[in-house]
């Protein structure tokens, strides 16, 4: 029993290193306003928190962004790619139907054929969840160094006239390495699901469900775009959900670590736009020193915007002892984790 | 809940609207700040000053402000 015990106090699971890429054409806010002249440059920049999001090219996909990522983080942190023993790769935007992107990606990368793959496909939860099978995977023995890649081109599931929409979202894919030995230690985890709310962040046409498109497209009197062949998204049921579940994630995420709000050196949260950031911010009671805000020359970028944050909060050498992270969207999903820095 | 004290907190979610321009009778749609955006500062100030979950059906329901307080009340 002493060992056995022994074991598990011993087995970690780290995060060791993070590289993330953007695609080359960028979408600026003076070029949007252009399209939607009734928008100034100021109102986006201020209330959205966005000056630029980067946008994929009509031939790029999100496998393509995941290996243009993974290539960059190969030669950034010579890494053996003989070492990476599984893949996990996060996306709402796959090439096929089948095979699943992360087989595919497996041979574009030349990693070892001993090497486990495998899509999931969640958003904004998607980061967070990540890291939860990278642990489990760590800690059931089965993997040593898992490549947790998160790549989303939500920018073609816009429609050109959905202003609000084009505003937020970004495309990125971003690389993190989980492993048995690293700088971030990650802790106790709180996940959850509310699948009532599916149809508030959906595209709905277009796969089984209903395969033929609709064409068919209007707009409610605020403005938002309601389009079965393109994301729809109600954004006050969304922010709903936000207002009321973000804080109980934070709570439960603090208590099955055993620490309090006071413990935290950072919060690292989904930039999902600076608008609904801050309103949680205040919610939660989050001094606005220890909440980080990476949006600016990104936008939203879903699953990707968690790890983008890291690597940029990294830089400025902001991520020391514990740091909370929370993912919450479409599903709905959430998760949130804290990590230990050193 | 006072309809006064709701009028200033719906108003002071507004930049450039003039302030003499809310009173109950606004149809606050017809403002031409109005947005999508400013509803979920509606909805954000709902839950953060009176508690209440306001619903996209809600302000789609009302078409002054002073029905948007009554829908307010009654979910207090």
């Amino acid at each position: 029993m002493e060992d056995i015990h022994y074991c598990k106090m011993n087995k970690k699971a780290y995060i060791k290193t993070i590289s993330y890429y953007l695609p080359e054409k960028i979408l600026t806010n003076e070029q949007l306003v252009k399209e939607f002249p009734e928008w100034t440059v100021e109102k986006v920049a201020n209330k959205i928190g966005i000056k630029q999001r980067h946008i994929v090219s009509e031939n790029e996909t999100a496998l393509d962004l995941a290996e243009k990522a993974a290539t960059l983080f190969f030669q950034e942190h010579k890494i053996a790619r003989e070492s990476i023993d599984f893949i996990l790769l996060c996306t709402q935007s796959p090439d096929y139907f089948l095979p699943t992107s992360a087989c595919i990606l497996q041979d574009r990368l030349g990693l070892p054929t001993h090497c486990g793959a495998l899509d999931f496909n969640l958003g904004c939860s998607g980061f967070v969840y990540g890291l939860s099978l990278a642990k489990g995977l760590i800690f059931g023995n089965i993997a040593k160094n898992v490549l947790l890649i998160t790549s989303e081109t939500y920018s073609k599931y816009l429609h050109p006239k959905d202003k609000g929409n084009r505003t937020i979202f970004g495309d990125a894919a971003a690389v993190t390495l989980i492993s048995t030995e690293g700088t971030a230690e990650i802790l106790d985890f709180s996940l959850g699901t509310d699948g009532q709310g599916f149809e508030n962040l959906i595209v709905r046409s277009g796969a089984l469900r209903n395969p033929v498109r609709t064409n068919k497209i209007q707009f409610d009197e605020s403005g938002n775009l309601d389009s079965d062949d393109f994301l729809y998204m109600n954004g006050s049921e969304i922010f709903n959900f936000t207002l009321e579940f973000v804080p109980l994630l934070v709570e439960d995420v603090l208590k099955r670590n055993n620490l309090s709000k006071e413990d935290i050196n950072l919060f690292i949260f989904h930039q999902a736009n600076m608008h609904m950031l801050n309103f949680l911010r205040r919610k939660i009671k989050i001094e606005e020193e220890k909440f980080y805000y990476c949006l600016e020359n990104f936008g939203n970028t879903v699953s990707s915007t968690i790890p983008i944050a890291l690597k940029e909060a990294q830089k400025e050498h902001l991520l020391k002892e514990n740091v909370l992270l929370a993912g919450f969207g479409v599903g709905y999903s959430w998760g949130g984790v804290i990590i230990n820095c050193r | 809940m006072k309809l006064n004290d709701f009028i200033k907190n719906f108003a002071s979610q507004f930049e450039e609207t003039d302030a003499n321009l809310f009173s109950p009778e606004t149809q606050f749609k017809e403002l031409s700040e109005w947005s999508s955006l400013l509803a979920l500062s509606v909805i954000a100030m709902a839950d953060e000053e009176y508690d209440v979950k306001l619903k996209g059906d809600d302000i789609r329901n009302a078409s002054t402000i002073e029905d948007l307080f009554n829908i307010v009340k009654s979910k207090k």
